[in-house]
């Protein structure tokens, strides 16, 4: 493609996409795998151990994938599971 | 990945000795608790005007979990609770958390009343389609030809539908959601706590443990599987074609009208009649 039909946003210097951070309280959650199931990018997945419940929690696959809607945060019985901004000074 | 022993932005709205809940993995509950505490926090409601109301069944233990001024009552009462807080205190905010079983089955007069005279109080009915905490038996809510403990070979008794009750009642604002519509409670219940008069809002709530294992729907999941097959988001359509079928699950708001409400009145006519006293 041309180089003139490329179209690059003109702030792309100054923006940039925010970096999630999920914070996973292991023994609060009870595996009902709702998260992992309506995460819009498959971000997370069943980890292998057992939690003090004696269920699977979720575990991240990906953190760069996710996009930060916070679906998993609001869909959470248990309060398990929630996002927030990585606050990064210099590009990490 | 961050694996910290970090507080969850919300567990200050919720009472730390009461957690974790004691509701079933897969349950819905929970994820009411979880859109009512989001609105709380994204309205930044003043918690000392917020009364909490809630009746028997598993989503009446939400009052206890719930960190501000909440009543957990008797049996079918909570919306008649919930008109003494309102008439003695107009300032507050009440809502009522409760389940189908409770409000409409026991207390089924009561809602139809508050809604009849418009009292400014908030409902949240969690609908799971029986009895749950009393082991699954057929209630108001359970669809025809749905098995539960006590109809084993089918349920023969046509089910409310509880939006066209609210709505023929004369509630001002009327929406149903399910569990996985979550977003779109959360903006629900944001409205719901801006309002003034009698508004309801049913939630579909999927009780795998006891309802869905009778109903080929032995997981949380499967059941929210369900919902996302069956739901059709259909604003302001007719409550009285918003039916429940293991088909089609109709949800969307469909009701929201404006009214004066029942404190206003009362308290416009106490102030009119001590003034002709007064004369």
């Amino acid at each position: 493609m041309p180089e003139r039909l490329w179209r690059i946003p003109l702030d792309l210097n100054k923006v940039s996409r925010p970096k999630a951070e999920i914070h996973i309280l292991k023994d609060q959650c009870k595996g009902c795998g709702f998260c992992i199931q309506y995460c819009p990018k498959k971000v997370l997945e069943e980890s292998d151990e057992i939690n003090a419940r004696g269920v699977y929690p979720p575990r991240v696959v990906d953190e760069k994938n996710c996009i930060l809607c916070g679906f998993c945060t609001a869909v959470c019985p248990d309060f398990a599971i929630f996002v927030k901004e990585k606050q990064c000074k210099d590009g990490c | 990945m961050t694996e910290t022993v970090e507080q969850h932005p919300l567990s200050k709205y919720l009472r730390a000795a009461m957690m974790p809940h004691i509701w079933c993995a897969g349950c819905g509950n929970g994820i009411i608790l979880n859109a009512f505490v989001h609105a709380l926090d994204e309205l930044q409601i003043n918690l000392d005007k917020l009364v909490v109301v809630s009746g028997i069944g598993c989503i009446g233990r939400a009052a206890g979990y719930i960190n501000v001024d909440s009543f957990h009552t008797t049996h079918g009462r909570p919306i008649a609770f919930a008109t003494g807080v309102k008439l003695a205190n107009s300032e507050l905010e009440v809502v009522v958390i409760s389940g189908d079983g409770d409000l409409f089955a026991i207390g089924g007069n009561h809602f139809i009343h508050a809604a009849r005279r418009n009292i400014g109080i908030k409902v949240i009915c969690a609908n799971n389609f029986n009895y749950g905490m009393t082991g699954g038996q057929v209630g108001p809510t359970t669809p025809l030809d749905a098995f539960t403990t006590t109809t084993p070979y089918g349920n023969i008794e046509h089910p409310f539908n509880l939006v066209h009750l609210a709505a023929a009642a004369g509630a001002t604002y009327v929406a149903r959601w399910t569990t996985l519509h979550v977003r779109m409670l959360t903006m629900s219940i944001k409205k719901l706590l801006q309002r003034k008069g009698f508004s309801f809002i049913e939630v579909i709530s999927p009780c795998p443990e006891i309802y869905g294992r009778h109903n080929k729907m032995r997981t949380g999941l499967e059941m929210m599987e369900w919902f996302k097959k069956a739901s059709v988001i259909s604003n302001f359509s007719d409550p009285a074609k918003a039916e429940i079928t293991p088909e089609r699950i109709v949800i969307g708001e469909f009701v929201d009208i404006q009214k004066p409400t029942y404190e206003e009145l009362l308290h416009n006519k106490m102030a009119q009649i001590m003034k002709g006293e007064g004369e």
